[in-house]
């Protein structure tokens, strides 16, 4: 309990320096909402008066205090870009399209790595870890927005396998939208697969050398038994952990990708809002994603606590 | 847990399957007459309000959902929408509309004259002393068919103002939310982000005249302009505008391209307080460096009219087309002319440009290697959209920029006050006594003939002095689906969707 308090006190801070970090780098690069809604016909009356709309005249501390105190009843205000919308509206509606996107890269990540993983563990030296080896060389080096492109090209135009374009939201249809997401969930997946695969094969075979493998074999247990009945469980919980950095990097991964497959998720919405300048979506977003991640962190650290029994007493 | 490897096995292939079976969905029968036309947009619709001053994107789309007392035409005039016919005093101070009878908003009420009369002052309260319709004294209701607006002091050229969309005054506040205009097309919904989805109105005033055309239209936002493409070759979308030469070329059969222009003044426009830039010999030096006809083909494919003055080569009315002689490509020339002012070893230029405009970008580039050969050392110096907006535009803290006009009014004094000495956007600090005694007189005559005069003569002067190094009204490359024919430029922002027709 003392330790979830902990964790969570963390948590805040985190958050809190993030939106700070997030205000000043917004107060210091040039150009404001006002400009950016209206344009470059706009006169400059109706860009003050927007301006005090906005709350922009204020003086940047009384600004920073305003968004804190809502923020924390919960009310992140109103977009100025999308002007029939609040934060919090525009929120619900991008951040499952993202958290879809996510989930399926893991699994992707998770389903692909772990026997190819074994796999070059099992028969390290020999022709299918060196084969693994190279492909994984090379798919890491490759960055996932240009993997979308390809993808895009080879099976969205000449091969016609996905609509190029052909999104559609998980509340209109929820199916539609994962099929849709498969290959964007693909490029985001392949690099990563990469780090995750050769994560695995070192952690198996550093276990490998250990004293408890010798007695498992000395027991009368095949290669097998022994593999996947003692090395993976041992192996798996720095695999954990690195899949929780791996959690922060689809994220990241997401937000590049929905550019190129123009999925209308959190990463759109960010890139979107931070050239129009518009504040209140920014921070919201990245108090967002920043949460999840941190979250994510703290979760994993609970499931390393069941997988070890040495740290949970400890 | 030997099954372990097993369920992963299966889980792949899972996956696999689902990733063929992905496929398939996307086969548009073809031979059927399509219903819904898909209109590509590399940018986000945010705003439905069109008293709200925004981007010429959403103002071209919202053309279709709302109109005006007049509403523009295809060739660069007005025609009655709202009103039915209107009259203009001899002094141009009085404007008497008759409204159109039976004419409705999308929600199906009638359109009276308290409508009219809220919509204009609306839009007056929202834009505030900027608006041009601060020059309204009066607004009267004789009866409940017309409507007399009053101006201070006359003003021919305020019809151009009234193309300013009427809405309906039951409706104040939902506004913003969910808007009913008198235009061809009413909205379905929109989803932010994704698309926009109109459908045709019924009870349109001229809904005869829509007869066969498409019945739905899809706006559809893409993040840019990129992925615009790629969704044009994916068949995703039905039309792209702004498409580069080499896109059109890359195209196959199942689209058209309609060439238009894309009614934009685009040139190197100079800070005239920028101390080299201050004599005019060196500002008429740079014009003569420019090569304008390497620019358009380079860029454009040599299709773009080639500009000397900030005008509209297409709306012939007002274009002053002799000020095209005034400047040929002679860099010795500008060698001479720079020698004269004390530049025989050039000068520094900084060139700050709007990096998302590839156009742009792409002229300052081109120009910097011609300015080196009259030994200008240019630099281009990218920035962002609204480091831009807040510098260049606002800040006027440059010494040259690369970007492109457009219009948002027809109205030509809208234009021309861009130089005006005193005016809150002279971007480029032209100052010039002659030039703004000439505008106060263009814009205070009433006199047809005496205005063309007028603004021909502002815009030889913005020539001759050099006010900036003006380039073209650069091609508009329009991909348009061969399901779909009646693509129809218009000169202000505007994609008439009322007049697509599906090909049978």
């Amino acid at each position: 309990m003392k330790y979830v308090l902990k964790k969570f006190i963390s948590l805040l801070i985190t958050l809190f320096v993030i939106s700070i970090l997030t205000f000043t780098a917004f107060s210091v690069i040039p150009g404001d909402a006002a400009l950016a809604k209206l344009g470059i016909d706009a006169s400059p009356e109706a860009i003050a008066q927007l301006q005090e709309q906005y709350g922009l005249d204020k003086p940047i501390l009384e600004r920073y205090a305003d968004w804190a105190i809502h923020a924390l009843q919960g009310d992140f205000g109103q977009s100025f870009n999308y002007s029939r919308m609040s934060v919090s509206e525009l929120l619900a509606t991008r951040l499952p399209v993202t958290i879809i996107l996510a989930v399926m890269s893991l699994l992707i990540i998770v389903v692909i790595s772990l026997p190819l993983g074994m796999l070059s563990a099992k028969f390290s030296g020999k022709w299918p870890d060196v084969v693994i080896n190279q492909t994984t060389q090379v798919t890491m080096a490759i960055p996932s927005f240009f993997l979308g492109i390809i993808l895009t090209v080879i099976f969205g135009i000449g091969l016609k396998w996905f609509q190029v374009g052909g999104y559609v939201s998980p509340d209109k249809d929820f199916w539609g939208c994962v099929r849709y997401l498969i290959f964007p969930a693909i490029a985001v997946a392949i690099p990563k697969i990469a780090m995750v695969v050769k994560f695995i094969r070192n952690s198996v075979l550093s276990e490998i050398n250990k004293d408890y493998v010798r007695t498992a074999y000395s027991k009368g247990n095949d290669e097998n038994q022994v593999l996947y009945g003692h090395v993976l469980r041992n192996a798996m919980i720095p695999v954990i952990t690195f899949l929780a950095m791996v959690v922060a990097e689809i994220l990241t991964g997401s937000l590049v990708i929905e550019q190129v497959f123009n999925i209308p998720g959190m990463g759109r919405l960010l890139i979107t809002s931070i050239s129009n300048r518009d504040f209140p979506v920014v921070q919201a977003s990245v108090i967002y994603i920043t949460a999840v991640v941190v979250v994510i962190n703290f979760i994993v650290d609970i499931i390393y606590q069941l997988a070890d029994p040495r740290i949970r007493t400890s | 847990m030997k099954s372990f490897s097993k369920i992963a096995i299966a889980a792949i292939m899972i996956i696999t399957l689902l990733a063929l079976t992905a496929c398939g969905g996307s086969q548009g029968g073809s031979g059927e007459v399509k219903d819904t036309f898909v209109f590509g947009l590399s940018q986000e619709l945010t705003d439905l309000d069109p008293h709200q001053e925004t981007d010429a994107a959403t103002r071209s789309i919202l053309f279709n959902v709302f109109e005006g007392l007049v509403k523009a035409t295809p060739a660069g005039d007005v025609k009655p929408a709202v009103a039915e016919d209107y009259t203009i005093s001899d002094d141009a101070t009085v404007y008497t509309f008759d409204l159109r009878d039976g004419i409705t908003f999308h929600d199906g009420n009638p359109v009276t004259a308290e409508d009219v009369k809220y919509s204009l002052e609306r839009s007056l309260r929202i834009n505030g002393e900027a608006s041009p319709l601060k020059a309204i004294s009066s607004i009267e209701i004789p009866d409940e068919d017309t409507v007399v607006i009053t101006l201070d002091k006359g003003n021919s050229e305020f019809i151009y103002n009234l193309t300013c969309a009427i809405l309906e005054e039951a409706n104040d506040a939902d506004q913003q939310t969910a808007p009913a205009g008198t235009g061809p097309f009413k909205i379905i919904e929109l989803r932010e982000g994704e698309y926009l989805d109109l459908a045709k109105y019924d009870g349109y005033w001229d809904a005869e005249a829509l007869g066969d055309y498409v019945s739905n239209v899809r706006v559809k936002s893409i993040a840019t302009a990129q992925d615009a493409y790629v969704e044009l070759q994916g068949e995703s979308i039905d039309a792209l505008q702004y498409l580069t030469v080499d896109q059109t070329k890359a195209l196959g059969d199942n689209y058209n391209i309609v060439e238009a222009t894309m009614m934009l003044v685009h040139g190197m426009f100079i800070n005239n307080e920028y101390e080299p830039l201050k004599d005019v010999r060196v500002r008429q030096a740079l014009n003569y460096a420019v090569n304008r006809d390497e620019i358009s083909q380079q860029l454009f494919g040599g299709k773009s009219p080639l500009i000397q003055t900030h005008g509209y080569p297409t709306i012939t009315a007002w274009y002053n087309a002799e000020t095209e002689n005034t400047y040929t490509y002679d860099p010795e020339k500008a060698s001479e002319l720079l020698k004269d002012a004390g530049y025989e070893n050039g000068f520094d230029l900084e060139i700050t440009v709007p990096k998302n405009f590839t156009q742009h970008v792409d002229t300052a580039v081109l120009i910097k290697e011609q300015l080196a050969k009259v030994g200008i050392n240019a630099k281009v110096n990218e920035v962002e959209w609204n480091s831009w907006l807040s510098d260049v535009y606002q800040g006027r803290n440059y010494q040259a920029t690369v970007i492109g006009f457009d219009i948002s009014s027809l109205s030509p004094a809208t234009w021309y006050v861009r130089y005006y000495s005193t005016s809150s956007n002279d971007m480029t600090n032209f100052s010039d006594p002659e030039y703004d005694a000439a505008y106060d007189q263009a814009v205070a005559s009433i006199d047809h003939e005496e205005k063309l005069e007028l603004y021909a003569r502002l815009q030889q002067i913005l020539a001759e002095q050099g006010a900036s190094v003006f380039i073209e009204d650069p091609a508009d490359f329009v991909a348009v689906s061969a399901d779909f024919t009646g693509y129809t430029p218009y000169p202000v922002s505007a994609v008439d969707f009322s007049l697509i027709k599906p090909v049978q």
